[in-house]
């Protein structure tokens, strides 16, 4: 009943369409060319697997992840032209998990390394016996006796 | 704002008029149907629906957040285990399950544009391409993951069981189930295939006929598994030529590094929790179709298609990280 918004028709090109009563229309050419970029921006990362940088491999894939979300956000999911408290709130979540990714990984870098390396003793000892052959047998701890 | 301007207040900032407001306070708005009795405009609860959806996706980021830390924690105490096992993913599927999700999200965002201009047919074509795409993400989930289970590709325990070639997880189990405390008097049994499956089966276990022969010796003696069961299904396997046909390689291979297990741990919890995403998607894309389908959204009401694609972003938008972080380590 009462529904008086579909009687209105597409009309014209994509920029004079339609304006909705609330909200921001994003054209649709905005919305192709941001799948467009995240989709060559996904053959990139793959082709960087067979680049052998060493470390910056990583820092390398998280950037171009990173571009990547802050395309499907900013045009996406309009957060370009959404308000700015929604802005604000977003950005100060993945502050967050960054703050409590930093501070994790500070303290993971001040762990002493591992004291027991290879099988549990009362697992070699078994293996030792039973299946010296088996690679899994051969990981045996140097620190122990 | 005192009470009795609100009504001149109420449409002024939209361009409209009042006409609408002829009814009074009641529930129903005859030129905003969609209009909660609470809310004074349609800005207004678009814009408090919109707070309440960005406040949800915050408190997804960090649900996320702390997996991702689990995952940087993992990585940085064992990057060998990441580097070993993150071959053992297949990258194709992974690299296309990306390239579905992208396009989903492309068609979900379309979705919002066709419900803000009134295209009613276009808005369900989206929506049910969105759909195409989500479930697509989910057949190659599942064929992902089901290898892996096959081959024992799993987190804890079960990564270091050994697998036949057509047994599988059930084989695998029978053989935990047919490991027993041993008497006294068993321990003294010779290593002879018959007599040693005699020494480690009671009385009490039930096997199914031929199944025990079938088992492959594990790779790997768990703490606290009788000595005398290795031997005997060493015994067996060596007398049945027909069970030499692992498919858990990972346990034959020399180079991989301990706790291999732990990568497969964060695999799963996290492909798991952002599939429960995406099949969670799939409820309220559905929802979205069959209200779509009834005419319920157009330019002045498209709240839930909006928020919906937000929610299906974020979806995406997790998965841009997972791919590199478990598929593309060298």
């Amino acid at each position: 009943m009462g529904h008086a918004h579909s009687n209105s028709g597409p009309a014209g090109h994509a920029g004079h369409a339609v304006q909705p009563l609330v909200g921001h229309l994003v054209a649709p050419w905005i919305l192709f060319a941001t799948g467009t970029a995240l989709i060559i921006l996904t053959m990139v990362t793959v082709a960087m697997r067979y680049v052998d940088l060493g470390e910056a491999n990583l820092f390398i894939a998280l950037a171009i992840a990173g571009v990547k979300a802050t395309l499907v956000s900013l045009f996406f999911m309009h957060l370009r032209w959404d308000r700015p408290f929604n802005q604000l709130m977003f950005l100060g979540g993945i502050v967050f998990v960054v703050l409590m990714m930093a501070f994790c990984l500070m303290d993971t870098g001040q762990y002493r390394g591992a004291q027991f390396t290879g099988n549990p003793v009362d697992v070699q000892a078994v293996l030792d016996r039973d299946a010296p052959n088996a690679p899994i047998a051969a990981k045996k701890s140097p620190d122990l006796p | 704002m005192s009470a009795h301007a609100s009504h001149g207040d109420h449409h002024g900032t939209q361009g409209h008029d009042d006409h609408g407001h002829g009814g009074g306070h009641g529930h129903h708005n005859a030129e905003y149907p969609f209009l909660a009795h609470h809310f004074e405009t349609p800005a207004q609860q678009f814009d408090s629906a919109k707070l309440g959806m960005w406040l949800f996706l915050v408190t997804e980021v960090l649900f996320f957040g702390a997996l991702f830390v689990g995952y940087a924690v993992l990585r940085s105490r064992f990057p060998d285990v990441f580097k070993y096992a993150s071959a053992y993913l297949d990258t194709t599927m992974g690299a296309i399950n990306t390239g579905v999700l992208i396009l989903s999200s492309l068609t979900m965002a379309m979705g919002v544009y066709c419900a803000q201009t009134g295209r009613k047919t276009a808005l369900i074509v989206c929506l049910w391409l969105t759909m195409a795409g989500a479930a697509g993400f989910m057949v190659i989930k599942y064929f992902e993951y089901t290898h892996k289970f096959h081959v024992h590709l799993v987190w804890g325990e079960g990564f270091y069981k050994p697998v036949t070639d057509d047994g599988g997880l059930q084989r695998a189990e029978l053989s935990s189930t047919a490991v027993v405390p041993l008497t006294p008097a068993q321990t003294t049994m010779s290593s002879g295939a018959v007599s040693a499956q005699q020494a480690a089966t009671p009385s009490f276990v039930q096997l199914p006929a031929g199944e025990l022969t079938a088992i492959a010796p594990p790779a790997q003696g768990p703490a606290g598994m009788a000595p005398e069961v290795i031997d005997a299904k060493a015994a067996e396997h060596a007398a049945d030529p027909s069970t030499h046909g692992h498919e858990a390689l990972h346990l034959q291979d020399a180079s991989m590094p301990p706790n291999t297990h732990l990568f497969f741990a964060i695999y799963y919890a996290m492909t798991g929790l952002h599939g429960i995403h995406v099949l969670i998607g799939m409820g309220v894309i559905g929802w979205l179709i069959v209200r779509a389908s009834r005419g319920d959204f157009g330019p002045k009401y498209y709240t839930p298609v909006d928020l919906v694609g937000l929610y299906w972003h974020i979806v995406d938008l997790v998965w841009i990280f997972l791919f590199p972080l478990f598929y593309l380590i060298d």
